[in-house]
Parts: structure tokens; sequence; C-alpha cells
């Protein structure tokens, strides 16, 4: 019984089909949950892709949060249901106040998109289980609004409670600063992805599904692929009710 | 049209928050040199949106204008806003 991971499209959502298709591999049942929709299609797990969700006016994500897809995985998200954003679903994720800091214009002001390093802070997440090790992986990034900012009691917070789960790291596998090449945008304490308190929803603005197979460079991001495919089937076996709840 | 029964015309000004890094104010700033300008400093790049309010008093379209300005036109994380009154309805 392959388990039901719905991943989110927005007008200007472009990564739903790679993401899709990085769930397929990892043996998924992904389905499509259009944002006008406001059920959830009994989906164990939800991934909001990258993308440009509405254009990103006004601010990156904003727009996307009063959807009514996003209201159904506000409730999902709220009532512990899986929920990963990876770059653009990331935004949209901090912009719905369901992941902690936002994410500001590059230090830099450019576009960035290339290849980063980025290491798992802990093992023990439902979106890095898979991990053997808390080794560095690498995958690409590509975004203009990526530099995670939280003030400095919140970064404090955060990193007591274990809430950052994956950080830039430069070639000698430290942390990488604000300012040092290996990062990317600029993020604050080298933040590329977080976690809410409760640990089931997280956001990054790497792309694990652009990190899917050797043939494309790196197919790092497939563990964190595969922890949320393991998570969610584990949900799915044990509550059943909760997580596929229509609403 | 008399002012007090509306339509109501605002602006709302959206600027990040002291302390935020403001990459675009930076560059901004940083570009003075080139025109010859100096002693121009702390150049902060924000928003600015105007809309028309259809309500029964401006205290009621102004009650609409904050709510929108808090959670939707400025992110209170990052962003400060002010609103400001404008005259005339403005063109529709």
């Amino acid at each position: 019984m392959t388990v039901r991971v719905g991943v989110v499209v927005f007008p200007g959502s472009n990564c739903d089909r790679d993401t899709i298709h990085a769930l397929t591999l990892a043996g998924a049942d992904p389905v499509e949950l259009w944002h006008e929709q406001a059920s959830l299609d009994g989906a164990a797990a939800i991934v909001l892709p990258g993308g440009f969700a509405y254009g990103d006016y006004l601010r990156a994500g904003v727009i996307a949060r009063f959807s009514p897809v996003m209201r159904a995985v506000a409730a999902f998200a709220t009532a512990g249901g899986l929920v990963l954003g990876i770059c653009n679903g990331f935004q949209v994720l901090a912009e719905s106040g369901l992941v902690p800091g936002a994410l500001l214009r590059n230090r830099n002001l450019r576009f960035v998109c290339r290849q980063v390093a980025i290491r798992p802070e802990r093992l023990d997440s439902p979106f890095t289980r898979a991990l053997p090790e808390r080794a560095t992986l690498r995958m690409p990034v590509a975004h203009g609004e990526g530099c995670y900012y939280a003030d400095e009691a919140t970064l404090d917070a955060l990193e007591r409670e274990g809430q950052v789960l994956f950080r830039y790291v430069g070639a000698d596998g430290a942390i990488a600063s604000p300012d040092a090449p290996a990062n990317p945008n600029g993020s604050l304490r080298g933040i590329a992805g977080v976690a809410n308190a409760a640990g089931n929803v997280a956001g990054l603005m790497p792309h694990p599904e652009r990190a899917a197979e050797a043939i494309l460079g790196s197919d790092d991001g497939m563990w964190l692929i595969r922890s949320l495919v393991e998570s969610a089937a584990e949900r799915a076996r044990a509550g059943g009710g909760m997580v596929g709840s229509p609403r | 049209m008399s002012d007090s029964t509306g339509p109501f015309r605002f602006a709302v000004n959206v600027t990040p928050k002291p302390g935020i890094l403001d990459p675009q104010g930076r560059a901004v700033e940083s570009s003075l040199g080139h025109l010859g300008i100096e002693g121009v400093r702390d150049v902060h790049v924000g928003r600015r949106v105007e809309l028309t309010v259809e309500a029964a008093d401006e205290a009621a379209a102004r009650a609409v204008v904050e709510r929108l300005a808090g959670e939707l036109l400025s992110n209170p994380l990052i962003e400060a806003f002010s609103i400001e009154r404008l005259g005339g309805e403005g063109s529709r």
C-alpha cells in the first residue's frame, strides 16, 4: 500500500512535477492539489513545491497564504499533519506563520541558482530520519528571496529547541556565516531550513527534488524525500483518520 | 462629493523595520556617489499601496485599511506600515 502525498499546485508553481517525480521514486503515490480546492484528498503528507506562487507579487508566498488549499493545509498542520515546503513553499509557510521567521531579499540582491552544501542538524526529524549520518548534502538553490531572518531571541530559541533543520556549510564543514561564499543568500546563522515547534512542519530553500537522481549531479535530495515518505507511511498506518480527514 | 460619506482614499506605506537588512536601500545609497551626490544616508526602500475603500464612514474605512495593511500588505516580522488619508476618491 503506497502512501498518498499531496503536492499543492498554485498558479506559478514550477517544481510540482519534479516533486511528484521524486516522490514516485521514493515509492509514494503523489496527487496534485489545486490551489482552489479546500480538500487535501486524504493525503498523509503535503509538499508545497517551488515556483512563484501567484507571481510572488507583493511578497513571495503571501498571496498563496490566503488560498483555499492553504486554509486546509494550515488546519492539517495544526492537527499534526506532515508538511514540507521547498523554496517558494518555504516562503508560503513562513508567510502563513506555520514556520518561524521570514525570507528576505538575498543579501547581494541577485537571484542565485547554483549547487550548495547543507548539513542536517538532526537525524530524528520526520524530514531527515532516513539519513544514516549528519553528512553534507549537495543540492541546488534557485531563489531571489531566501535570506533567512528572525530576531536574535527567536534564533536562540530555534537553536535551543532543535528547530534548525539545515544549515549551509563550507567545504570544511563549518557553518557558512551570512557573508561567506558558501552561504548563497546571507541567511542568519547559515540557516537553510527550519521546523515549527511541534516538528511536523518544515521548510527549506534548497531543492531536494532537483537532486533526486545521480544524472542530475546529485541524488542527496532523495534522503529528504524518502524520509518524508517513510514518516507519512508510518503515520498513515498508525492513525489513518487524522491524517486523511477530508475538509 | 462629501468627504464624510466616502468612498475613502488611502495610501499604505510599508518600510523595512529598523535593523532589518535592506540590501535595496544599501544599493541605492551606494549608487549616489556615481551621481556626484554626497551627504545622503539611511536610505530605505519600501512599498506604497494606494486604494479606495467603500465604507459607512472614515473610521470604518480606516479599520479595513488597518486590517489589510497588517495581514496582507506588510509582514509584521520584518516591516512596519503607516496609513495616510488621501484627498478625493482618486481615479477609479
